[in-house]
């Protein structure tokens, strides 16, 4: 076999942080390599060093056997190698074909060849099954979509080599499946592919090799029928984390009711009639492909916008004013989707962002004035308690890694006591012993008699910790399923919105 | 209402148009390829005061009138590279870095002025650009001296007005300049620096824009003093938003404010008993007009404003 | 070479960075009186001596600082929320012109001194307020950048007074001259030091610079102000209410602005002219980014900058060098500061 991609002894430190030390990987040509690390085990930066956004301390790049000269963002992509990001790295208001064609022509050149470039671009969505209206613009493509465009950009600079980052995030199990099959057929036709994922069961399927990263360093490398998923989780995360089990719940009286909820216009995708009940002692987890109204949903709980009709109903009492103190007030404890957008304000303290939700309580201010003394106290409570590392009361909450934010925000909405709980994807881009520490504290809250709704695309999370399970799809829910009677098949029909597929037994809960 | 009509019908309103419009022209064309790829340079009013400033410097020192642009547009593209530098690769405030940059940059033609002219009681001025006679139809009743009549840097305008919606839309280099303002990370992952091509656009935009400044000095007066620019920079950023970051419109933008501005002028002159303050002001609640009545409908740039960082997202 | 975030901004670097970005606009500046033919540490003495040399120009330097301190304050509470208020210009003048205005109701003159300052003062902040919130309403309700348009109003602003000055408000006594019919005595602020311009409105800007620090660091609003400016989206999820703090923050910029006319009307020249401020609303945001936003810094960024415009006009005299080289240096220092205040957030690395 020929070797494609090699990367040799690559190092790359900024300041005191070592994000790779010596690692080396290489890719066979018809291959499927997976990179597999937890969140900042390096896998992006090696990426970027490749690509030449970085310039690596030490190491080299070859592809075809050639040294790739450091620093040259053409380079790599010249020599045949293509880049699928994660976060699509497209203009939405430009087209399909601009965006693809965008770079591929001498700057210089007084016209842009645009029928060639159809007509290439025509080829190779023959080729490879991947079909997009070309002049669409992208902002009005499914996420699906947009990863075929960028996909077809790859091959479109006459990729040989394909990097996919995260490829399947923000894909059902079904799509993820397609793209998998799309992806082996490539290799077919002598494409060479390595992507990069913290999913267990996709590396397990899909690729041919798994190279572990873990603090930088090369952890370990395997054939994928050599080995199994336990190892491969310990070998990525280095120690072995048991996320908690979730025990039988005992539900109680309803504390939340959403009866026909209807909200449209608000940038985001809108809702079209939801309706549920949360009790109090369970989890109710909302499932669903990202762009489905979850980020709605989420945002209307919490009291940042107001329904257009419908009703909610807290403990049997109707919301009548949407606003945060409200809900706060009613007691709903919040976990944003968005810790460090939306959770968090990076240039403030970890005090003022712990009581900045609260302000208003007698406990934190009067009179107008901040009670600076309460409030550091408040914090110092929630960093012992939840064990907050990296920064103190005072210092920038910018400081704190992810996880640690986390569990400030976690500990903010928590520390109120409240009696529901709203946790928009609580562990995204965490590593696996936050996600234990995030998962034992939603099933605390959950003993203790909380309503918590868990909205996630995560499935295992969801099938973890949930009691009941809905699907959102196009701004409604999906009946709900006891997730004891739910699997990755089943919950990826109702993500599809195959509710009638997904079970008979569907409407029975 | 015969007085309104009196104004409309008299050739010198509408030729008036294309003169007053020029330097919103250049302007407004300035401002749109700095925003095309993602940088607000509120650096116009200033870089167009010393545009128009060293252009009429340069004349008044011996050279001929097309050295004088020539001088404009490098000085501004020179201002373009400072605002360029602090808000690209530093990544500050673009706000705050062009209005830096306007108080510098008039503030500098203040200085160099009264260093070259140090005391005058009416400031010296120049032969300035006379008006063309293009294919010999200056002479044509009406559409004569409107269109065929004005001075070489009008035309000139105009042509730009063409090359710039030309590049944007039909141009590789065009599509990338949109791709840098729509989202710089797409454009570096197509191997395209947009670090780099944000800072030639800005230079390259800048430029015009003194040379919009320059137009004032060297065509439509014949010298400078102090805070002649009015305003008129300003006006071409909101006129960037009327036009909704197109070319054609913001030639069309300039001409309609142009006819305005022609417009109360003259209807200044005849118009008895009403303050002359209430028509100087026309243009600056027209702009604010056009930007409430566009605000919402624009398409914005995505990436306007916002700093480009490799690595940070 | 690339710029990489610091973790903490170093605190030496914070209080150093005004200083050496001042050094670094001056020695430009003195590139420029050399190049103009003079020594530019004989000019700096000047400006120096101008500014501090004697009775007079030390009063007049502080009677400049004073305006200076008030529209600096009112760029500062406006930036530190994100609103970019660069009308400080218009609300200056409209403050003034609101005084003038309240000094020709005749029953002004007939109050104590204490409630006619009073008035006038709350008439100046009023007008200012209202021009910052045309603009912010628009901003709130239609999505309008509130930068251009106050940009445009300082214009409109202008042309208002003028018209007012010229019209109705003209003063009859006063040969021809544009110029509105002065206030009464009684609104007049008391001078502070014999046979010169200083002014209690000194105080007045030195307590509110106070007032504001406090306001900033201590209230709720502060804190939600700060938040707002800093992730609208993340102070919207906390529950700030973004629309009224935005229109709280305006309300107190645009006073403050307007103040700042007032002010200069009751203390310095009793009557209003559109010459009454050299670019007092522009320069405001100059001392605002030299003071970091921090409101007890504007009072040394607004005295640096009248020490300079003060002193210039002295040095300009005897060396014949333009005095904009005043209006260069303190625009030099805004754009110095700015990589100054980049320098103590990034380090730069190979």
């Amino acid at each position: 076999m020929t070797r494609v991609l090699e990367l040799r002894g690559i190092t790359k430190r900024f300041g005191a942080v070592t994000a790779n030390e010596d690692v080396s990987l290489h890719l066979d040509q018809g291959e499927i390599v997976a990179l597999l690390g937890e969140n900042g085990a390096g896998k992006t930066t090696l990426m970027s060093i490749l690509f030449g956004h970085y310039t690596a301390d030490a190491g080299t790049v070859r592809v075809d056997g050639a040294e790739l000269p450091p620093g040259r963002s053409r380079a790599a992509i010249q020599a045949g190698v293509g880049m699928v990001h994660q976060h699509f790295a497209l203009a939405p208001n430009l087209s399909v074909l601009d965006n693809i064609v965008t770079g591929t022509e001498p700057l210089w050149r007084p016209v842009s060849r645009r029928s060639a470039a159809r007509a290439k671009l025509a080829g190779l969505m023959d080729r490879f099954g991947l079909t997009v209206d070309p002049d669409a613009l992208v902002a009005d493509l499914s996420v699906g979509e947009c990863q075929r465009v960028e996909i077809l950009k790859a091959l479109y600079n006459d990729a040989r080599i394909l990097i996919l980052d995260e490829p399947t995030a923000v894909l059902t199990t079904q799509e993820a499946e397609r793209l998998f099959a799309t992806l082996r057929e490539m290799t077919g036709q002598g494409l060479s592919l390595i992507f990069i994922s913290h999913k267990l069961n996709e590396v397990m399927a899909a690729a041919d090799r798994v190279v572990v990263l873990r603090g930088g360093r090369v952890v370990a490398e395997r054939a994928t029928e050599a080995t199994s998923k336990d190892e491969l989780a310990e070998l990525m995360v280095g120690r072995r984390v048991e996320r908690p089990r979730r025990p039988p719940a005992t539900p109680g009286a309803v504390v939340l009711e959403a009866r026909d909820l209807r909200l449209s216009g608000r940038g985001g995708a809108s809702l079209n009639g939801v309706s549920f009940v949360l009790r109090s002692g369970e989890t109710l987890g909302i499932i669903g492909v990202s762009g489905n109204g979850q980020t709605t949903l989420a945002g209307l709980v919490s009291g940042l916008h107001a329904p257009d009709s419908g009703a909610l109903l807290v403990k049997g009492r109707e919301i009548t004013r949407h606003t945060v103190p409200d809900a706060i007030a009613a007691g709903i404890g919040r976990i944003p989707e968005d810790r460090h957008a939306e959770g968090t304000i990076g240039d403030l303290s970890l005090w003022e962002n712990a009581v900045l939700e609260r302000i208003w309580s007698p406990e934190f201010s009067r009179r107008g004035l901040v009670r600076r003394r309460a409030a550091r106290a408040a914090t110092a409570e929630i960093i012992k308690g939840y064990d907050v590392r990296g920064a103190g009361v005072d210092s920038r909450i910018r400081l704190l890694s992810g996880g640690n934010m986390q569990k400030l925000i976690l500990g903010r909405a928590l520390s109120a006591d409240p009696d529901i709980l709203v946790a928009a994807q609580p562990s995204r881009g965490l590593d696996e012993g936050a996600i234990a520490a995030v998962h034992a504290r939603l099933l605390e809250a959950r003993a203790r008699g909380a309503g918590v709704l868990l909205i996630s695309e995560d499935l295992d999370e969801v099938l973890a910790l949930s009691d009941r399970v809905r699907a959102i799809v196009g701004g409604r829910l999906s009946p709900a399923i006891p997730s004891d009677d739910a699997d990755a098949r089943r919950l990826g029909l109702m993500m599809a919105g195959d509710w009638a597929e997904a079970g008979e037994d569907a409407h029975a809960v | 209402m015969s007085v309104i009509f009196d104004i409309l019908a008299a050739v010198g309103l509408w030729e008036a148009v294309l003169r007053i419009a020029t330097p919103l022209i250049f302007g407004t064309l300035g401002v749109l390829l700095c925003e095309r790829v993602g940088v607000l340079n509120l650096g116009i009013e200033g870089i167009m005061t010393f545009g128009a400033m060293v252009g009429w410097l340069t004349v008044y020192s011996g050279g001929d009138l097309w050295t004088g642009m020539a001088a404009a547009a490098l000085g501004g593209a020179a201002f373009g590279l400072l605002h360029a530098i602090l808000t690209v690769p530093l990544g500050l405030s673009q706000h705050v870095t062009g209005l830096g940059i306007t108080l510098f940059a008039s503030s500098f033609a203040y200085y160099v002025f009264r260093l070259a002219v140090p005391v005058a009681t009416s400031p010296p001025t120049v032969e300035p650009f006379r008006p063309l006679d293009v294919f010999g139809l200056a002479d044509l009743p009406v559409v004569g001296p409107v269109l065929f009549g004005q001075t070489a840097p009008t035309y000139l305008a105009l042509a730009l007005v063409v090359v710039l919606a030309w590049v944007i839309y039909r141009t590789p280099l065009g599509l990338a300049l949109r791709m840098a303002g729509e989202n710089p990370h797409a454009l570096d992952a197509q191997g395209v620096d947009p670090i780099r091509l944000r800072i030639w656009a800005i230079m390259a935009g800048s430029a015009l824009m003194a040379m919009g400044g320059a137009f004032l000095t060297l065509a439509a007066f014949n010298s400078f003093f102090p805070t002649m620019v009015q305003g008129r920079g300003w006006i071409c950023v909101a006129l960037v938003v009327f036009a909704s970051w197109r070319p054609g419109r913001a030639l069309l933008g300039a001409l309609l404010f142009a006819f305005f501005d022609a417009f109360q002028l003259r209807l200044q002159t005849v118009v008895d008993g009403v303050p002359y303050q209430l028509f100087l002001m026309a243009p600056y609640l027209l702009s604010i007009l056009a930007l409430i009545v566009m605000a919402r409908r624009a398409r914005v740039p995505q990436a306007l404003m916002q700093p480009y960082r490799r690595g940070e997202r | 070479m690339r710029f990489e975030r610091r973790d903490r901004p170093s605190r030496a670097l914070s209080v150093l960075a005004p200083l050496g970005a001042i050094m670094a606009a001056l020695l430009v500046a003195g590139v420029l009186i050399a190049t103009a033919g003079a020594n530019p540490l004989t000019a700096y003495a000047l400006i120096l001596d101008g500014a501090f040399g004697s009775r007079l120009g030390f009063s007049e330097t502080l009677t400049r600082t004073t305006p200076l301190i008030l529209t600096g304050l009112a760029a500062a509470v406006a930036f530190r929320a994100r609103v970019w208020n660069i009308g400080g210009e218009g609300q200056f003048y409209l403050g003034a012109l609101a005084v003038a205005a309240i000094g020709m109701v005749p029953a002004l003159a007939g109050l104590p001194a204490p409630l006619a300052i009073l008035i006038c003062a709350a008439a100046g902040a009023v007008a200012g307020m209202v021009l910052l919130l045309v603009p912010l309403g628009l901003r709130l309700r239609f999505g309008v950048d509130e930068v251009v348009t106050t940009l445009l109003l300082n214009f409109v602003a202008v042309l208002f007074v003028s018209l007012m000055i010229e019209g109705p408000m003209k003063d009859p006594l006063a040969f021809g001259w544009p110029q509105s019919v002065p206030i009464p005595d009684n609104a007049i602020l008391p001078t502070l030091m014999d046979r010169t311009r200083l002014h209690a409105g000194l105080l007045i800007a030195l307590a509110l610079a106070v007032a504001v620090w406090w306001v900033q660091a201590r209230s709720v609003f502060g804190l939600g102000a700060r938040a707002a400016g800093l992730s609208p989206r993340a102070a919207a999820f906390a529950g700030v209410p973004l629309a009224r703090t935005l229109l709280l923050v305006g309300c107190l910029s645009g006073g403050l602005a307007g103040l700042a006319g007032a002010v200069e009307v009751m203390g310095v020249k009793a009557y209003v002219t559109t010459d009454l401020s050299p670019n007092y609303g522009y320069s405001g945001i100059v001392i605002a980014m030299l003071a970091n936003l921090n409101p007890l810094g504007v009072i040394a960024a607004a005295l640096f900058s009248a020490v300079m415009f003060v002193g210039a006009d002295s040095m300009s005299r005897a060396l014949s060098i333009p005095s904009y080289i005043a209006d260069v240096t303190v625009a030099l220092s805004l754009l110095t500061m700015l990589v100054a205040i980049f320098l103590t957030q990034y380090r730069i690395r190979r």
